[in-house]
């Protein structure tokens, strides 16, 4: 990817900083000269968003963590006196309630995105499985979350997924007090959520950092799957790709300050305002609404082992996409077959979301075992066989030609 | 394609999104009429007088077994609530006796300041269950810790309507469903029969009657009146910011619409340059 200028500094001390610590190269190398292909689609700026979620929740709970009381007693009154006497205080903590949510949101869509177009084949994989293991970090930060408030979802919600270690064969029990620190869910379960809640973050910010690094070295793919080969595949990262991400960043903020300002408490429980009570079972403990699909495969299974194995590895197959898709061809724009099984997997997903809202009982657990069949078997079936079946179309010589398929690029095609 | 693509994208987070829609065990238990409240919608706010109303109601009735510890008397005078002066506030407060510890170490009792939060009725959850067979729960966030399954397709239309008075049409609808029990259902000892509440077994008498409280406005003295004043005294009890909430959310979002407007047309302008 040549063609693209170098930094060049303009003034004494960057000339002087830049032989010492070639910083601000390295920023205009990235986020400025960076050639990024020119066909990218609105899909293409949930990267972006994710960073700025990551911050926004950074931000957020750090001025939580300042107010906020991690002790069994106190916990749930600490975030009664953030929502009443802090300074705007109900605003930070609706921000970052909600921000995970929104965090999540923008996760599912870009990890769609990438599996729509085939991004995770060579040579991406290991950006893929970077992508993979904070998304991973992402669910147990938010879960550990969760739990901070010491409402009844968030104690019961703890009790639940810590038990399913127990499943572990000889040592479980060993395992699930270890976890707890004791031999229930208590104090010492919620000061050690409190601390790995504060910490995971930035060891997502870390592996975020490995993640561009590894998309920097790669290059990014785009809706056509096939590599820029030329200066007309490709526009400068700045001023294009900043003012689209710009622009859909905006858009994204109204819809999460939709939730933050107008209907807070939607995405949360109505049980969860009910302090942590270990003597009251709820009537349904239903994780938060990110998790469903995953809690719908777990209770498909009827041995605990097993769905807990399920459990797990439904999110780890992700990182063998790469090995596991067999076809050459990346982009599903190009694979007629691939695009109905992929539309096929995120309806299954979305219906043992459902699902897993539901209590686990006659006709929900017959349509979440359907679900979970097939839910892996697309990875384990259906990727493998239709890399060595699938008729695909053929594909554009290069980027600019799938864009001008007349040749010269016309001056004013669409905005 | 691309409309294809955006529309389930649309539908996949549209339901998922939704399916952390609150549940609550359903069976047989009608959905709480709805009701007008003046605090509903984008523009809502609370109507002063209902507050001070339900605040009478709670004083007069709900405190005798009920607390609301997260509620502090100069909540009462603070904007966006039922709109006490702070000398009105002080005065409430100097009318309950709060549990102190005297100069010699010796328990005593006091009249209460703006700062002290309402005293509980029982001392201990213990005594109180003792009392009562059952602990009365809590009022300050009460509002917000009950609701009810609405089911599809309209839990995914509360977020775009943006309704979200589950808890105090619930708790309207509760003082309403004191009714006979059906001749068939097992009632236990001291348990009351209410249509609305989550199994029908109730362990709270019907806590109000016709003309028990007095109103010094005028408002008609009928339970239906004194359930939807203290509904709307519990939800801003519950939520004391909730005008300034939606005050500055109207503020962000035209903010960020324009915003938007104005990145789109700057993006559209950069983008001629390569389209």
């Amino acid at each position: 990817m040549s063609g693209h200028a170098t930094y060049q500094p303009q003034n004494a001390f960057m000339k002087w900083m830049e032989r010492r610590l070639p910083i601000a190269g390295l920023v205009y190398s990235s986020f400025v000269a960076y050639p990024t292909p020119r066909n990218l689609n609105y899909w293409w700026t949930f990267g972006g968003i994710l960073s700025f979620m990551l911050g926004a929740q950074i931000i957020t709970g750090i001025i939580l963590a300042m107010h906020y009381t991690p002790h069994v007693d106190l916990a749930f009154k600490s975030v009664e006196g953030i929502m009443r006497d802090v300074n705007y205080g109900w605003l930070i903590r609706y921000l970052h309630s909600n921000g995970a949510s929104m965090f999540f949101v923008a996760v599912y869509i870009h990890i769609a995105r990438g599996m729509y177009y085939g991004s995770y084949k060579e040579p991406r994989e290991v950006l893929w499985i970077l992508g993979v293991i904070i998304y991973l970090l992402m669910m147990a930060t938010g879960f550990m979350g969760y739990v901070l408030p010491w409402g009844q979802m968030s104690y019961w919600g703890a009790v639940v997924i810590t038990n399913l270690f127990g499943a572990i064969p000889v040592v479980g029990d060993s395992v699930v007090a270890w976890l707890w620190g004791g031999y229930s869910v208590g104090n010492p379960t919620l000061n050690r959520f409190f601390s790995l809640h504060y910490v995971l973050p930035f060891a997502i910010a870390g592996v975020v950092v490995l993640h561009i690094w590894a998309l920097h070295v790669v290059g990014q793919n785009n809706p056509t799957g096939i590599d820029p080969k030329s200066d007309k595949d490709t526009v400068a990262f700045t001023p294009y790709a900043t003012i689209k991400d710009g622009f859909v960043m905006v858009c994204f903020c109204l819809l999460y300050a939709w939730f933050v300002f107008y209907v807070p408490n939607y995405l949360g429980h109505a049980d969860n305002y009910i302090p942590a009570n270990p003597a009251v079972t709820p009537t349904h403990i239903v994780p938060e609404w990110y998790y469903l699909p995953f809690y719908a495969i777990l209770r498909a299974i009827p041995n605990k082992l097993l769905g807990v194995a399920a459990l797990g590895g439904s999110i780890v197959i992700l990182a063998f996409l790469p090995w596991l898709d067999t076809s050459k061809v990346r982009s599903a724009r190009y694979r007629p077959l691939y695009r109905q099984f992929f539309w096929m997997y995120i309806a299954t997903v979305i219906g043992l979301g459902y699902l897993g809202s539901q209590p686990p009982e006659g006709i929900y657990v017959i349509a979440a075992r359907i679900l979970t069949i097939y839910y892996f078997g697309f990875f384990i079936i259906v990727l493998p066989l239709l890399g060595m079946f699938e008729k695909t179309k053929p594909l554009p010589n290069s980027i600019s030609e799938s864009i001008f398929p007349a040749g010269a690029p016309a001056s004013k095609a669409k905005a | 394609m691309i409309k294809r693509t955006a529309l389930s994208f649309a539908v996949a987070f549209v339901l998922g999104a939704a399916l952390a829609a609150p549940v609550m065990a359903a069976e047989g238990t009608p959905h709480p009429p709805r009701n007008k409240w003046s605090f509903a919608g984008p523009f809502g706010t609370f109507d002063r007088a209902q507050l001070q109303r339900g605040f009478k109601v709670y004083r007069e009735v709900c405190s005798v077994c009920h607390s609301i510890e997260l509620l502090t008397f100069r909540n009462l005078s603070e904007p966006g609530g039922p709109g006490y002066s702070a000398a009105q506030a002080a005065t409430v407060a100097a009318e309950f006796k709060i549990p102190d510890i005297d100069d010699s170490g010796q328990p005593t009792e006091r009249p209460g300041r703006p700062a002290d939060a309402f005293p509980k009725p029982f001392a201990n959850d213990a005594q109180a269950r003792n009392t009562h067979g059952a602990v009365p729960p809590d009022m300050s966030v009460l509002a917000k810790a009950r609701t009810y399954e609405r089911g599809f397709p309209w839990f995914l239309l509360d977020m775009v309507t943006q309704f979200q008075e589950h808890g105090p049409d619930y708790i309207v609808a509760l003082m309403h469903g004191y009714k006979e029990k059906p001749a068939d259902f097992q009632l236990p000892e001291a348990a009351y029969y209410n249509e609305y509440f989550p199994g029908h077994v109730i362990k709270m008498k019907a806590p109000l009657t016709d003309g028990q409280v007095t109103y010094d406005d005028g408002s008609p003295a009928t339970v239906d009146q004194y359930s939807k004043d203290i509904a709307a005294f519990l939800v801003w009890a519950a939520e004391p910011h909730m005008e300034q909430r939606k005050r500055i959310g109207l503020q962000v979002m035209l903010f960020l619409i324009v915003l938007s407007g104005l990145l789109y047309f700057t993006k559209k302008k950069v983008w001629s340059a390569v389209h």
